[in-house]
């Protein structure tokens, strides 16, 4: 893993790092050899972290005063916003926190989409983030549950009968899960006991998806292997780590625009009602990073097939390495796999929008084809587009020529070009 | 800096996107100047002190308002009552307590630390007393419904002779802004209604006006705090970035890449 022997300068800090090598890490961490041509779409797994992080903190204050019980946890959510020292701040960084990670995790897995992150040798990295992507989908419900509003009561409601669709044990299993015959307390004790173990978990992953990451190294935005450490590299420290907080501090400012003014427009105003078992609300819809899910699952008419449909359209990802045959990483090399990736992008943001649409009538025709596109463009585009593509010619290294060093992006394609 | 803007203009698209998922569902609402809107918003204290004599002297003869306390009408950021004030208006509640030392339960005149005392026992009494609708709790309604402030303020002026063809059950209203045109609560809001004490003239509007501050305040108690710490915050991370920007630039110099 070190690409150098690492001694520490006193004596202590040899023997220390005999023992238990915390320095080599350090200093792997710091010297870590980082393509230099990384742009800010390369600066979101850094914000992601620091998404991570504030989610633990602010979780772990906020369930110093939280009441997990059905008669209590609205009460005390009001207890936290009116009368905890800075409650509101806390809750509300928690809250928009949760989107806010969303919004980041959508942006770093369409990075990976648009320079092949994922392709050999990061498989592995890869099929990580989507397990943490996973958890992170299972750890935002569950928390939507926990202020026992309207809409936490009728999602978990019918989140959790999307198991009764399993032929045979589906009626058992949705029982086990909300431990009773509908979702009541025992449901809202053991989500929150789930909400409280799930970012650990990935925290766990995160520190793996981090130490595979550090085995291959960075992709980069010309998709090529590079040799490390050099001319094509940098050091993580300092010039990775100032530009990543530099990217952290633009996001931070849009984070804090609506921690502080707009508090509540990611959320469902139904959710400032209190759970009632007997009244159902008009439009029961998720959060809106669920959505696209949502939508697919709709525009199944066949319940178990919808929820099939849902969780293949999350697990396809995971095959992705295999389904993409182009040998290229980055789409600045393939103009038709470009082409199609814009066509996925903007695929996902109507099944979000219609995934927050009634589901009837033109809406869930439009529903339909998108669910359609989704599947055909991993099952039948990426494939075949791998043998029919005619890619661009790709340069040798970053820096290519070794002697001019321009790390222009046009000349280098062109002198590539020119010598064929 | 190329990036920047495509990640900002996605974000943007984002917004824009969910913004219109629900601006879909809504009604026109009316307007009006609100002080606590903006990044320097602040609650009107004027209206918030007779936002509280409607809600006191017409709402909450129905309306609970469990989650706020006496105590909340002193506190900075609210209507902002005199001490002595706060604690005549809790006074001049019987407060529930007890039990005593011989086990019974007895009532005392309210405290400042005690919660908004409620009209009804229960739900159901609630719903026994108003033709089985239940006057929802107005601690958090303004966040609780969709269009917020306006819509509870265009609610209040929203009732109107049904139109022709629309025919009303007994002990049911029309209303224009309320989802299903179908409202079970009468119209509460007359002009002069209620006599101001600070002279202003109490028409419906005004009224509307004043209760809905009041009742965005009770849902929002820190507003102000919010917005007053918001701005300071993000002038602090403007000039961070700043600041962290010319470092990269200083930094990244020593390479010749652009970042």
């Amino acid at each position: 893993m070190s690409d150098h022997e690492y001694t520490p300068k006193s004596k202590f800090g040899k023997w220390f790092n005999d023992r238990l090598p915390l320095l080599s890490l350090a200093s792997h961490l710091t010297d870590y050899p980082t393509p230099k041509n990384l742009n800010y779409w390369w600066t979101f797994g850094g914000i992601l972290t620091f998404c991570l992080i504030t989610q633990i903190v602010t979780g772990l204050t906020l369930a110093m005063h939280y009441i997990a019980h059905a008669d209590m946890a609205f009460e005390s959510v009001e207890h936290i916003m009116r009368d905890v020292n800075y409650g509101w701040l806390i809750r509300y960084i928690h809250a928009n926190g949760a989107s806010m990670f969303f919004l980041a995790v959508y942006i770093h897995i369409f990075r990976s989409l648009f320079y092949g992150s994922y392709k050999s040798p990061r498989e592995i990295i890869w099929i990580l983030g989507i397990i943490i992507y996973l958890l992170m989908m299972a750890a935002a419900f569950m928390g939507y549950v926990l202020p026992w509003g309207q809409m936490s009561f009728w999602g978990a409601t019918v989140i959790t009968n999307l198991f009764s669709a399993i032929p045979l044990v589906g009626e058992g299993i949705v029982t086990w899960l909300w431990g009773g015959y509908s979702v009541d307390n025992p449901t809202l004790t053991r989500f929150f006991t789930l909400h409280y173990l799930i970012p650990f978990l990935i925290l766990g992953l995160v520190v793996l998806h981090i130490w595979a990451l550090h085995v291959p190294g960075n992709n980069n935005p010309v998709g090529i292997d590079i040799k490390k450490p050099s001319k094509d590299t940098v050091p993580f420290h300092p010039y990775i780590v100032i530009k990543d907080g530099f990217a952290l501090l633009m996001f931070m400012i849009v984070f804090a625009f609506f921690v502080f003014y707009t508090p509540n427009i990611l959320g469902h105003a139904d959710n400032y009602i209190e759970a009632n078992p007997l009244v159902t609300p008009a439009h029961i819809v998720p959060e809106w990073y669920l959505l696209p899910f949502y939508a697919i699952l709709r525009s199944v008419p066949d319940k178990l097939l919808g929820v099939v449909a849902m969780l293949s359209a999350i697990l396809i990802l995971a095959a992705l390495p295999w389904l993409d045959t182009s040998k290229i990483r980055s789409a600045v090399f393939r103009p038709l796999y470009k082409q199609f990736y814009w066509i996925l992008v903007a695929d996902v943001l109507i099944l979000g929008y219609v995934g927050a649409m009634p589901a009837e009538g033109l809406y869930l025709l439009i529903a339909r084809i998108a669910t359609a596109y989704y599947f055909l463009h991993f099952l039948v585009i990426l494939p075949v587009l791998g043998f029919k593509e005619k890619t661009l010619p790709v340069p040798l290294s970053i820096t290519e020529p070794v002697l001019g060093g321009s790390p222009n992006l046009a000349t280098a394609k062109y002198k590539e070009s020119s010598k064929n | 800096m190329k990036n920047f803007y495509r990640i900002l203009s996605t974000a943007i698209f984002f917004l824009a996107v969910f913004n219109n998922t629900y601006a879909a569902e809504k009604a026109e609402y009316l307007k009006t100047n609100w002080s606590f809107k903006g990044l320097f918003g602040k609650f009107d204290r004027g209206a918030l002190q007779r936002g509280y004599q409607v809600y006191s002297e017409v709402c909450s003869s129905c309306h609970s308002m469990k989650y706020v306390s006496y105590r909340n009408l002193v506190e900075k950021g609210g209507p902002e009552f005199s001490e002595a004030q706060a604690k005549a208006i809790a006074a001049s509640f019987e407060v529930t307590d007890g039990p005593n030392s011989d086990g019974e339960m007895f009532t005392r005149p309210g405290k400042l630390s005690d919660r908004f005392v409620m009209p009804y026992e229960n739900v159901k009494a609630a719903q026994a007393a108003n033709g089985g609708a239940y006057p929802p709790d107005m601690s958090v309604l303004v966040k609780a419904r969709g269009g917020g402030a306006n819509y509870i303020y265009s609610l209040l002026q929203g009732y109107d002779d049904p139109p022709s063809g629309v025919i009303m059950d007994e002990g049911v209203y029309y209303n224009k802004y309320m989802y299903g045109n179908k409202i079970k609560m009468s119209n509460p809001l007359s002009d002069g209604l209620v006599e101001y004490a600070d002279g202003t003239e109490a028409t419906v509007e005004q009224m509307s006006k004043d209760v809905t501050t009041f009742l965005m305040w009770t849902a929002e108690p820190h507003l102000e705090a919010r917005h007053k710490m918001g701005f300071k915050a993000i002038v602090y991370l403007i000039i961070l970035t700043i600041l962290v920007y010319f470092s990269m630039k200083r930094i990244w110099s020593r390479i010749e890449t652009e970042v």
